[in-house]
């Protein structure tokens, strides 16, 4: 049971729907991604989710609980990792697991083999206060502390942002450990590069999801082509491919320029001599398969 | 549970670089530096005389007057005038003007006039410093009267003043257990109040908003401490008044300690009220100064009540403060039992029953 079915829900602040009409479902034991931009309604979503403001309309139930009716005993279920670190700073790594393990009702020592592998990253810190970590350990940390009680589903919201990529990867890895415990993982994240770890993805925008697949499918689906384009003045480059025909999109990616097209193909040929006569020089443009990202800005910009 | 919890608040707050200290200085200037401030007493008013008479009886007035604590003479005047130039260069606060024939009428009708002019600027001074200049005089003039041998019946009335249950009219005495009062309410009521607000700027409410902690453990997680240390500090202020004041409650102490838990939880009440309606720190001290301003100006603690226009004294009404007040001035002083204070304990009872009720209402672990 440790699944999320949502059924229309609607929230808004000040007339404005900050989650709107929203009907989804989370199966037991995946890594359910909720990708959008700033403001999408995400961390509203979450909020919901965990119990912490209900719904204007609407019903949601987490591991078959009612998130307005029985709002006490999905508390005991599920493990919350706010976007920001909201862990006592003045208190020490062992001193904060110990007290949100005593809040659940249960100890350290109980659930510690679910939390161990993490766990012994901080452990040379135990007696550090939690606000004199570096970003990476807080996050570390957090997540211990939202674990400790063995929750059946775990929100982690926007977990990585301002985490240095290493130490994001090795986060990523840490979850899809949990997802073999079997724990539910819903993540949201600003990172489109993250996306393709999980095993769903929701596009969220203006409290809506454009779209629920699988990395793959997202992929898969993609109609059109992307080209990478290169050239030696790349802060040109942009502007020129955005004027080059309408129903265009381009977007800079690094060193180079991906243009895509979604109803019509593009003309290599033509495109290079449009782009000589723009006075660009050493050209390279070459076809690629789309990565996730593509397919969420095209989305994104429909 | 609540055992953990509070182990918690009790480590943060011991563990908080200034806190700690905070407690053991407020106390500590409360009771040895404000008792000998925050007195209303007036001593070494300056007095400018302008004597027109200038003969025994008006002088033996000026030495009694100048023998006094209360006056210092600083010059005599040829005239009104020059006088009341020296006033408004500051030099003296008072003029005494004796007329030109008062010794001869004083014999013949015992009847004159002497005019006192005092500089107002300073309200308390000036009205303290009229009421002791005339009954000097008064007591001069039934001892001119009584020496001459003239039986004073017709027009003089003895007044004889005595300050009941505070026979020296000590201020000291008066403030000490009002100031208790004011620590109460800031370490009691407003502390646990800023320590909730702060749990949820940074954040931390929203943890233990998700888990399945009930709001009532929660809170009183965080109000016990601040009870502790409330009740040991005031133990600490009555232990200090006795020694440093010998000033020993008139009653019993087991009334001041009655009186003070129930006022604790009416300010604590009042103080998580305060917290569940504000987002951040800057809203919940900015509304917990206005609180504390119109409490303790409108307490009776500095200026009494009695003194206040009708619609002023109505508001007092609502004024936890004012009867806690009330109770511990007349506990000290007084000797007031429990059964004297009964309408005291009825009215902090429905403010502790409003408040707390009110902050169980407007707590929302969700919104």
């Amino acid at each position: 049971m440790n699944n999320v079915i949502a059924n229309r829900l609607t929230k808004s602040f000040n007339n404005v729907k900050v989650v709107d009409d929203l009907s989804f479902s989370v199966d037991e034991g995946e890594i359910y991604g909720i990708i959008g931009p700033d403001g999408s309604g995400k961390t509203t979503l979450f909020r919901i989710l965990t119990t912490l403001i209900s719904p204007d309309s609407g019903s949601c139930k987490v591991c078959g609980f009612d998130v307005t009716k029985d709002y006490k005993a999905i508390r005991n279920v599920v493990g919350y990792m706010p976007g920001r670190f909201s862990l006592y700073q003045d208190l020490t790594v062992q001193e904060n697991l110990d007290f949100f393990a005593t809040v659940f009702n249960t100890t350290l020592g109980e659930n510690y083999s679910l939390i161990r592998d993490i766990y012994v990253q901080i452990e040379p810190f135990k007696d550090r206060p939690a606000g004199k970590l570096s970003g990476g350990m807080k996050q570390k940390l957090a997540l211990c502390c939202a674990l400790v009680h063995r929750p059946q589903i775990l929100f982690l919201d926007e977990p990585t942002t301002g985490v240095d990529p290493v130490s994001r990867k090795e986060f990523w890895e840490m979850l899809k450990n949990l997802k073999k415990i079997g724990i539910t993982i819903i993540v949201s994240t600003p990172y489109m590069d993250e996306a393709s770890q999980c095993d769903k993805i929701a596009l969220m925008q203006n409290g809506k999801f454009l779209r629920v697949d699988t990395p793959q499918n997202f992929i898969n689906n993609y109609s059109g082509k992307i080209l990478s384009v290169k050239s030696d003045n790349i802060y040109n480059l942009l502007e020129d491919l955005r004027t080059y025909k309408s129903l265009i999109t381009a977007f800079s990616f690094g060193e180079c320029c991906h243009l895509s097209s979604m109803y019509n193909e593009i003309d290599i040929d033509n495109l290079i001599d449009y782009l000589i006569k723009r006075k660009h020089k050493n050209i390279v443009i070459s076809e690629i398969i789309p990565s996730i990202e593509d397919c969420f800005l095209s989305y994104l910009n429909r | 549970m609540i055992r953990f919890l509070l182990e918690k608040e009790f480590k943060q707050i011991f563990r908080n670089k200034f806190i700690p200290k905070m407690l053991i200085m407020m106390p500590l200037m409360i009771m040895f530096v404000l008792p000998w401030a925050a007195n209303q007493e007036v001593k070494d008013i300056r007095l400018g005389v302008v004597n027109y008479d200038n003969r025994e009886i008006s002088n033996r007035l000026i030495d009694k007057i100048t023998s006094s604590d209360y006056f210092i003479l600083v010059d005599d005047y040829l005239s009104a005038r020059e006088a009341n130039d020296a006033v408004e260069r500051g030099d003296i606060d008072m003029i005494l003007e004796i007329p030109n024939n008062f010794e001869k009428e004083m014999i013949r009708s015992h009847n004159v006039k002497v005019m006192i002019a005092t500089n107002s600027v300073n309200g308390t001074k000036g009205v303290l410093g009229t009421s002791y200049l005339s009954s000097i005089i008064n007591d001069y003039s039934n001892d001119i009267t009584i020496n001459h041998g003239i039986i004073a019946g017709k027009s003089n009335i003895n007044l004889s003043v005595k300050y009941l249950f505070n026979v020296l009219m000590d201020y000291k005495v008066f403030m000490i257990p009002a100031l208790i009062v004011m620590l109460l309410t800031m370490l009691s009521g407003f502390l646990p109040a800023l320590n909730i607000v702060s749990e949820k700027e940074v954040g931390t409410i929203e943890q233990i908003n998700v888990s399945p902690i009930n709001r009532l453990t929660f809170v009183l997680s965080k109000l016990i401490p601040y009870w502790v240390i409330g009740i040991v500090i005031m133990s600490v202020c009555l232990i200090v008044a006795a020694l440093v004041y010998n000033l020993l409650p008139a009653g019993n102490v087991f009334t001041i300690y009655l009186f003070s838990i129930l006022y604790i939880l009416v300010v604590s009440g009042l103080g998580i009220v305060l917290s569940n309606y504000s987002d951040t720190m800057q809203q919940a001290m900015f509304v917990m100064f206005f609180f504390v301003m119109i409490l303790m100006l409108m307490s009776g603690l500095y200026t009494p009540i009695s003194g206040m226009p009708d619609w002023a004294r109505y508001i007092t009404i609502v004024n936890p403060l004012k009867y806690y007040i009330e109770v511990m001035r007349s506990v000290y002083l007084k000797g007031s039992t429990f059964f004297d204070l009964i309408p005291q304990f009825y009215a902090l009872v429905v403010f502790a029953l409003f408040f707390n009720c009110w902050a169980v209402i407007s707590y929302k672990k969700r919104n």
